[in-house]
Order: structure tokens, then sequence, then C-alpha cells
């Protein structure tokens, strides 16, 4: 019987973030930090404060903050740059495209607000393409932790990694599950649970969605291996391949759109290497809409209910 | 340090190798490229310090040069060659499969003398207070310097810039605009008139300063000395300069055809004959 995993609070995974800038601030004085009037949101206010000399509000110009972003980096500074993802990426995409990636410069966009569990402000703010825009870049690293924990560790992770990242983190209180003292590491994907029936690999918010559905699966005899794949990019490609060596079917789930997002990176690969029916939980070819973050993942179908049914379909299909 | 003299023959053979290089391709910018030839011969013969010798991308304590309008590559390339960046005979690789001289300046192949990629308009000023405020932070007293088109002044990231600079007081970046007055589809003017630039950056609070003959060597690099006593005085600098694209080739002056088109054999053999091989041929 596998481990039960289990919380005691729910935190926001942007606060993650602004808790490991805060940190980085201490630790590394060539972090500089800049945003875009969302000092608020971003939780980016504990820094300001210790460090007002290496904090840059640049105000509601996301395109100039990018192109800031990337001339600090020469003079060795560690830009940090802060606003929702939505004008993180889609907004900003020549900016970072030719400035950032293209200019191989060590820029780390840090994205808050992504997905629909953003909420009531509705369609315009809820990116749900933004891992897909990112992912495609060259050299750009693409980061979406679980919960407040590993978005702290990865946020301190980023700083010492040379070159661009894109991380993602979201506004909702979630369930803080991971280890407080983890060591975050990119590329690395994280075994959850074992099992031999099917590999769900989970992203963000995702993760403790599929956590839930563990306990359901279980209860119908299932044994499901799940696995947190917090960088999309560079893939922990030995890991997904390991476990659908074993499992034979897959279940991707994540708060994004299903073109362009982690299930396409692993169908990719399977396709190339093992090819194994899959099904996904995602967004599928769809603009979000106002509401909470709950009825939201239960509309758009992110909810654990939707990943045992994506299970099961996809075990059906495997011929069990 | 280069006198008058030998920086006039170093933009004589600058514009033939402009030329040379965008024949050999039948292609790239050759219009304002010969527009700022003397612009860039005043910056790196005389007003810059720098130390292409010993070139990292940090450029601690030096003065700094980033080109927003990337397609005036040609003479770019140039001048970094010729100022020691790296080998001059490169420049016959301009625009070829596997080049460092990429038909935009990027930092990608490692081209000593470029520091950020550039050819999408709008982007260079945002790039260059970047590091202005890296020098700051590093307490390095060198400045920043920068070119634009006139016509990629329609860019909106460049006023998002422009605000920046002067709300925060980025006074150790100098800023010009090449205004010649035309763009791919014709004059300034006419495409989408930006009204008085010299307005505009002085009420965005800017401290600006003109060059009337932006093709005059001499009174470039006095403007440059003028502009210089104006650092570390609470504003950003802008110089807008008046050239005339296509200078230095008769056939290539007076139109925006010349933009973003190159000779063909019978055009190169008439625009060298104009321009005297001087320093020699890469």
């Amino acid at each position: 019987m596998a481990k039960k995993i289990t919380y005691t609070e729910k935190k926001d995974t942007r606060s993650g973030f602004g808790a490991g800038l805060h940190e980085l601030g201490k630790k590394n004085t060539n972090v500089v930090a800049l945003c875009a009037d969302l000092t608020g949101s971003l939780k980016m206010d504990a820094f300001q404060k210790e460090f007002p000399e290496r904090f840059f509000q640049v105000g509601i110009a996301e395109a100039n903050m990018i192109g800031i972003a990337a001339g600090m980096t020469i003079g060795g500074k560690i830009p940090f740059t802060g606003t929702f993802a939505n004008f993180s990426t889609g907004r900003v995409y020549d900016q970072i495209r030719q400035s950032v990636a293209y200019s191989e410069k060590n820029v780390k966009i840090c994205a808050s607000h992504a997905g629909l569990t953003l909420g009531e402000d509705g369609a315009t703010h809820q990116i749900l393409e933004d891992i897909g825009l990112m992912k495609m870049l060259p050299g750009m690293c693409v980061i979406n932790p679980c919960d407040y924990n590993q978005t702290k560790a990865a946020t301190l992770a980023i700083a010492e990694y040379k070159g661009p990242v894109y991380l993602r983190f979201g506004r909702p209180a979630v369930p803080n599950f991971t280890d407080a003292n983890q060591t975050f590491e990119i590329g690395k994907a994280v075994l959850l649970q074992e099992g031999t029936d099917v590999s769900i690999f989970a992203t963000g918010h995702l993760v403790w969605k599929a956590v839930e559905a563990l306990e359901l699966l279980a209860q119908q005899g299932i044994s499901a291996e799940l696995i947190n794949i917090h960088t999309i990019k560079p893939l922990d490609e030995e890991a997904i391949l390991k476990s659908v060596a074993k499992t034979k079917c897959v279940v991707s789930a994540e708060e994004h759109q299903m073109h362009g997002g982690l299930g396409d990176s692993i169908a990719q690969l399977l396709s190339r290497n093992n090819p194994a029916p899959q099904e996904f939980v995602a967004v599928d070819d769809s603009f979000g809409e106002s509401g909470t973050p709950d009825e939201l993942m239960k509309k758009y179908k992110l909810e654990k209910e939707d990943i045992v049914a994506a299970v099961q379909k996809v075990l059906k299909r495997k011929g069990i | 340090m280069m006198d008058i003299p030998q920086l006039k023959n170093l933009c004589t053979q600058t514009r033939r190798d402009i030329v040379r290089m965008v024949h050999a391709v039948a292609s790239g910018h050759p219009g304002g490229s010969l527009g700022c030839t003397e612009f860039f011969w005043a910056l790196y013969g005389q007003v810059m310090k720098y130390d292409p010798a010993r070139f990292t991308m940090d450029g601690k304590n030096e003065d700094l040069f980033f080109l927003s309008n990337g397609h005036i590559s040609p003479v770019f390339y140039s001048v970094l060659a010729r100022s020691g960046y790296f080998p001059i005979k490169e420049l016959n690789t301009f625009r070829k499969i596997n080049t460092r001289l990429q038909g935009h300046p990027t930092t990608h192949d490692h081209l000593p003398g470029v520091r950020i990629a550039s050819g999408s308009l709008g982007q260079g000023m945002s790039v260059a207070i970047g590091a202005a405020l890296s020098k700051k932070l590093n307490n390095d007293n060198t400045i920043v310097y920068s070119l634009h088109g006139d016509g990629e002044l329609q860019e909106g990231q460049i006023w998002e810039a422009a605000m920046y600079a002067a709300a925060n007081k980025v006074d150790n970046y100098i800023a010009t605009v090449d205004c010649n007055g035309r763009q791919i589809d014709g004059d300034v003017e006419k495409v989408l008139s930006l009204g008085s630039l010299h307005d505009k950056f002085e009420a965005f609070g800017w401290h600006v300063m003109e060059i009337q003959d932006g093709n005059n060597i001499a009174d470039i690099i006095d403007s440059f000395e003028r502009a210089k006593f104006f650092i570390g005085r609470g504003s950003p600098i802008v110089i807008l300069m008046k050239t005339e694209m296509g200078a230095g080739v008769d056939y290539m002056m007076g139109t925006h055809k010349w933009h973003g088109s190159a000779p063909n054999d019978e055009q190169l053999s008439k625009a060298l004959s104009q321009l005297p091989e001087t320093v020699g041929d890469y």
C-alpha cells in the first residue's frame, strides 16, 4: 500500500515565489527584480522593501520591462521579471524571442496567475497558451511547480542556472504538500507514487488533483504511477520512458491548452521512442471565462474525477 | 585616437565595404548603412572608450553601444572589424551560410562587439537602459550609447522606454536617432509622421540635442563631446541626427529605394568609382 500524500495547510504558489525571491535578495547581490505594476499580486513586496536599490518598478509597460531585463544581464545582473502569465508571454513574445532567448540572456521570466485558477477576471487574463509559447523558444527552460514549497525551491534554483527561464505559478491557495527543505533539480521529474497500470504525468496545480485521483483509483483497484513534471523543458525523458515502459499507457494533466502543453511534449517523446495510448486532461481548444477557480476547474474538466475518467479510458484503449 | 583625415579615409573604406557586402549576396540594407557611416566612425574612432582585444559580454568599465535598427548591420560589421573586434576578411562572409555576420546582428554566434540581437525594431532602447542601470549598480561610470532609425520610433516600445528613462533619471545614456526621413514604404512624413521629435523627447523629460549634418564627422564628434557634459545630470540624452540615406553614392541619395536593395554589377562599379579604396578592401 502506497504511503498517503498529505498536507497541513493551503498556500498560494505565488507566495512561494515571493519568499524565494526575498531569500535570493539576501543570498545573491546580483539578483535584481523588475515588476510591471503588480508587486502585491506577485508577492514581490518583501524584496522591494528590503532591497529597494535592486527593485525596478517599470509601470504598465511589459515590453520595456523585458528589454531592460535583457540589458541588465550585461554587467552580470540576474533579473527576475514579474507580472501575470498573460503579460509575461503573449504580450511580449517578440521581445522575449529576440532580446532574451535568441540573445541568450540570463533573464528569469516569472509569471503568476497562470491558467483558469486566476478566476473571476475571466479569459482576457487566463492564459492557457503560455507553456506552449515558451517551450517553442530555443534554449528556453520552462518550469511549472505544483505548490508553495516547490515554487520557492524552484525560484532559488533558477538563480543558479545560467540561461533564460520561464517560471509559471498561480493565484489561489492550494495544498502545500511537498517538502519544505527540498532541493529543486531543474529537468528532474519527481516520482510521487509508484504504480503498474498507468502513468499519470501532471504539472502545476494538476499535481494535487492527481494526488486526489490516486485515492479514487485505488478504490477501483487501479495501480497508478504519479510523476510530477515540474520542468516541461528540458523534459525528463528518461523518467517518462521508464515509467511508460512499465505501465504501457499515459494520462497527462495540466492547467493549459491541450495544444502545446505538457501532454504534447510527452506524446512527441513517446511517438519517437515507445508509442503508447495517451489521454489528455487539459483545456480543449477553448478560452476560459469568469467564475471561481473551483467552478472553472470543474467546468473545463480539470478535476480529479476527470483524471479518473481519463485513466479508465486509457486503460480500455490499452486493452485491460 | 584617430584624427579627422584618418577617420574620413575610414568612412570611405567602410562605404566600399557596405556596397561590396550587399552586392555579394544581392541583399541587405545599404541606404541607412551609408547614411550612418560617419556616426559609427565618430563613436568607434573617437567618442567611445572600449577594448576590442578583450571583448566581454559584461563590458564592465567600458562604453557600450547598442544598435537598435539592426538592419544597418553592414556599417556596424565594417566598423567593428576595422576597429579590431574580428578579422576584416570575415566581412566577405556577410549573410552567407554558417556566418557570424548574420543579416541582422546577433550574439548567437558570439561575434565580438555585439551584445544583443536586433532586427525586430523598437527593442534596443530598453536594452540600452537596462545596461545603463546595470552600470549604475556596479558603480561603473562609463557610458551607454544606442542608435535608432527615425522610422523605428513608430514602435510603441520606444516610448515606454523613453518614459522610463526620464522618470528614473537614466543619465549615463546617450541615444541617437538617425533622422534620414525615409523608411521602406517611402518618406517617414508620409508613412506615419513623427511630428516634432524634439518636442516629443523634451516632453518626455530628455535632454535633446540636434546634429544638422550627420554626415560631417567633425560635427558629430563635437556634438558627442558636448553631450558628455550632460552625463550624470539627471536626464537621459538624445541626439537627433539628420543624415542622408545612401550618402556617398550619388544614385542612392534622395530616395528610399536603397533602404533594402543591393546594387547589381554595373551599379556596384559606379558606386565604387565614387569611393576610392583608402586603407584596403577586405
